[in-house]
């Protein structure tokens, strides 16, 4: 078992990495595929205006993609550096996806990217517009290879364990990539990306608006965030429903503690709006509740019963028990290969061996394990109950409130009143909102996995590195470093060029930037 | 269908394939940025040299990425322990990756002389820093390092970060630095015109010799000095990968066993030499084009010889000889390698189509007049 230590700074330094990383994915999602779009409006009308706006935006998205490629190496290399076990146990699935993603979306993305910037002058005007769809097609591509990965840590589909290289394999491919989890968060993320990237131009061009400058590029761009962010802002809300039924299914511990619901809820369940959760007293104080909705959302009817964390407990304590005989058996395959009767054994029980090793936290020995000890290692299933509760609360509360916001823009520009004083604040004063729900969505849907890196199969606690806790303080200190010096220059370039704003249509194919970035000072 | 032997070895030979695309493509922006100080006198050459590798680095870098992903996929044993054990050397590699995309992306940006003096600085570290740290790895695994893994398979480091650093390993950084710097150089001598590509050119030759001086050095302490490991228990190709299943003792001589074994071997590392020489030669003659070609094999050729003097190690274990993996017993199954093998035949030719496309796009020399009348298209 790796020390402690390690895991807790591993969980802290890859929650920090991943969170900073996920700052700049949505924006690279959802700033492609507008900047396709308003690229594809200059090639079909042949209006400069709207390449001025590709080029302006597309300042902003260069600047945040380096970011997110630069951090996102991070985020591979830590699977081996703290996270060896996981590594070994599962690399023969979860790698392949990572693998893939590389070979199909990530080459695709990164190569035209170079093109994108320096390509205006040598790539003619559907040519440039080929290379941005590319782009805009890697980077979703690419989301959606992370998510099938993703989406095998919540939903572990088509695999089995092999006694004799002791870890998983893959048994049915087409079932990790078609796998339902992976599908939902895949549209959900994506979505979410759009609304970001729309929220982003909508909320730059309102401050232009307000000020009075580069009226002609803000009006336009304003107009295609509205219809854009409107289409995702319904499609994240939807999909995100969507994933609470899979995680009904699937995943009920996790919707249990989002929903902070200590006992099963008999049927027609009903859904707790706020309350105060009490991990301890296993109660939710305060509660304010709406009947049916629960059992809609978790299981699309009004008949089943929502299962409650603490039935579940006593769920996973019948797991562990026999996750105990699969360990026992897989003992004594170890001895003899050709145990048969071992086998047999094994085979009943595997689907429970990840329970048991639960019980390693408390005994190594695992098969001595005591009523109180299963019980303990019971309990561990329940993740922390409180902060994912009101994390998916905050972040559902702003989904709606972006569905108002591009519902409010989409009416007014179709009115040809984007101009409304308020509306601009408030639209201005938005933009950090999406990066809020984005990193909530993160935090409820890998928050929400734990005790597990992989649902049922291995607990986080066995996953980290056999390394020196020394090792780990130092990369974490490193990384907080590095990273928030990095922030503050990132933002500073990112608010300066914001604050030059673009070029009036100039003559010249491209707008000097370090020119106009020194000009504005 | 193809056997597991046959899937085990051909992935073998796609990690080095990989690997050798990372050191080719990626190699030669590292080595543009080792060169910034040497060669870019001024602001102006610097942002020169830079803008030669300014459209493709994003592109390059995906290299890496793509060869750690399929280590993970194809060898999910040797990426827990590689990266794991190398643990301090990769948060190192990290920090100088990060920085040199950033220091492209953001040097230019403003024009201060201490900005640009910083990230000047930084560049150089994330071009040299790679380079040293991944040849210190390769000098590393000819070596062994001590580890072990436990029945769970569960893997255990045991020595420190500094121990990674010993002469021969260091050596071992060194060839990979002269050979960025190589590499570097003679893209530049391409990308460039008038008094940087000039420069560029003089840089080839001493970059040649050190690179070769260098690398005679470390086959030379390997002959002499430098134990190799052998599999002492019965081989079993397509076995279980389990790395416990085996024993393996230290031997003398062993890394250049398969030189006697397979004769025709010996062209990989005489492969490292004539391209090397070649380069030199083609600088000479003004075809910095195809020096271009000849360098990038010589890169392949000092890769390779790692890997076909070690096969079919990949990392061996001084401490625990046993726990030692090879191409036997560390890949993943059977059933992944032949999805990854499919993936891999697909997305391979249509990246090296595109890349060679965006290449052509971006053909000719970047020039100072260039940057100069139409700074905002440039970094």
């Amino acid at each position: 078992m790796p020390d402690i230590d390690v895991v807790s700074l591993s969980r802290l330094q890859f929650g920090l990495t991943a969170m900073y990383h996920f700052l700049f994915v949505p924006l690279t999602l959802g700033l492609s595929l507008l900047l396709a779009i308003m690229e594809s409006v200059y090639v079909m009308t042949g209006r400069t205006i709207w390449r001025d706006m590709t080029k302006f935006w597309g300042l902003l998205f260069g600047i945040n993609f380096a970011m997110g490629v630069a951090t996102g190496i991070t985020m591979e290399f830590q699977f081996g550096t703290n996270w060896a076990y996981y590594s070994h146990y599962v690399g023969d699935i979860f790698g392949a996806p990572l693998a893939i993603e590389g070979l199909m979306a990530f080459f695709l993305e990164a190569t035209f990217i170079g093109l994108f910037f320096f390509g205006w002058n040598r790539l003619s005007a559907v040519g440039h517009l080929v290379v941005t769809w590319l782009v805009a097609l890697g980077s979703n591509f690419s989301a959606l290879w992370i998510l099938i990965a993703n989406g095998w840590m919540q939903h572990p589909v088509g695999a089995t364990f092999n006694t004799d290289t002791m870890r998983m394999e893959v048994a049915n491919f087409a079932d990790v990539i078609f796998n339902p989890v992976a599908q939902d968060k895949f549209v959900h993320t994506v979505s979410a990306g759009y609304v970001t990237g729309a929220v982003f131009v909508l909320a730059v061009s309102a401050l232009y608006l307000l000020q009075g400058r580069h009226k002609a590029l803000a009006r336009r761009s304003m107009t295609v965030a509205a219809s854009f962010g409107l289409a995702a802002s319904l499609s994240v809300v939807v999909l995100g429903d969507e994933s609470g039924y899979t995680a009904g299914q699937n995943q009920r511990m996790k919707l249990a503690a989002i929903e902070a619901m200590w006992e099963t809820e008999p049927a027609p369940a009903s859904f707790t709006v706020i309350g105060f959760p009490d991990q301890e007293g296993q109660r939710t104080n305060y509660a304010v509740r709406i009947p049916y909705v629960m059992g809609l959302i978790a299981t699309r009817s009004i008949s089943e019963p929502v299962m409650g964390i603490n039935q579940l407990v006593e769920g996973a304590a019948d797991r562990i028990r026999s996750g105990m005989v699969a360990y026992e058996a897989l003992q004594r395959l170890r001895q003899d290969r050709g145990d048969a009767d071992a086998r047999a054994t094994f085979d009943a029980h595997v689907q429970d061996l990840g329970y048991a090793l639960l019980l390693k936290r408390y005994t190594p020995l695992v098969t001595d394990a005591t009523d109180a000890q299963v019980a303990a290692a019971a309990r561990d299933t329940v993740p922390r109950v409180a902060p994912l509760f009101w994390s998916f609360r905050v972040m559902v509360g702003l989904g709606f409130f972006f569905i108002a916001l591009f519902t409010t823009a989409f009416v007014l520009s179709a009115r040809r009143r984007l101009e409304h004083p308020l509306f601009l604040k408030v639209a201005a004063a938005a933009l950090p909102l999406p990066w809020v729900a984005a990193e909530l969505g993160w935090y409820v849907a890998e928050g929400g996995r734990q005790p597990w890196t992989i649902d049922g199969i291995l607990p986080t606690f066995l996953s980290a590195s056999s390394v020196p806790a020394s090792n780990v303080w130092f990369s974490l200190a490193g990384f907080i470093l590095f990273y928030s010096a990095l922030a503050v220059i990132e933002l500073y370039l990112m608010v300066k060029v914001i604050r030059h704003g673009p070029l009036a249509s100039a003559p010249a194919p491209s707008a000097p930037l370090h020119a106009v970035v020194t000009a504005g000072e | 269908m193809l056997d597991y032997e046959t899937l085990r070895l051909l992935w073998w030979a796609l990690l080095g394939v990989l690997l050798i695309g990372f050191a080719i493509m990626d190699g030669f922006d590292l080595g543009v940025a080792a060169l910034l100080p040497i060669l870019g006198r001024t602001d102006l050459d610097r942002r020169v040299m830079i803008n030669t590798v300014g459209p493709v680095w994003e592109g390059n870098q995906v290299w890496l990425i793509l060869g750690a992903g399929a280590v993970f996929a194809a060898w999910p044993a040797l990426y827990a322990t590689a990266f794991s054990g190398f643990y301090i050397a990769m948060f190192l590699v990290l920090c100088a990756l990060i920085l040199r995309p950033v220091g492209f992306k953001f040097r230019s940006k403003l024009d201060g002389t201490a900005w640009r003096h910083a990230w000047d600085t930084a560049l150089v570290v994330g071009g040299v820093v790679p380079a040293v740290v991944f040849g210190v790895a390769f000098g590393n695994v000819l070596q062994g390092v001590p580890f072990h893994f436990d029945t769970d398979l569960r893997v255990t480091y045991t020595g420190g970060f500094f121990g990674l650093l010993n002469p021969f390993a260091l050596l071992c950084g060194f060839v990979s630095l002269a050979m960025v710097v190589m590499h570097g150089a003679v893209y530049l001598a391409v990308k460039t015109d008038g008094e940087i590509a000039a420069r560029a050119r003089g840089v080839v030759p001493w970059a040649v010799i050190l690179l070769l001086a260098l690398f005679s050095l470390a086959g030379a302490w390997i002959a002499a000095g430098i134990d190799g490991y052998a599999i002492t228990s019965a081989l079993v190709p397509d076995g279980p990968s389990n790395p416990l299943m085996k024993s393996v003792a230290r031997a003398p001589g062993a890394w250049l066993e398969n030189y006697h074994r397979f004769p025709i071997s010996v062209a990989v590392p005489a492969l490292g030499y004539a391209g090397a020489l070649a380069t030199w030669g083609l600088v000479r003659a003004g075809r910095s084009g195809l020096a271009f070609i000849t360098s990038s094999l010589a890169v392949a050729g000092v890769v390779g010889t790692v890997g076909v003097s070690v096969f079919p190690f990949l990392l061996p274990s001084s401490s625990n000889p046993a726990s030692s993996l090879t191409v036997w017993d560390a890949s993943s199954s059977p059933a992944t390698l032949r999805i990854m093998l499919v993936a891999a035949l697909i997305f391979m030719p249509l990246i090296l189509a595109y890349t060679a496309w965006v290449f052509r796009v971006l053909r000719g020399p970047v020039r100072a007049r260039d940057i100069t009348t139409d700074g905002g298209a440039f970094y």
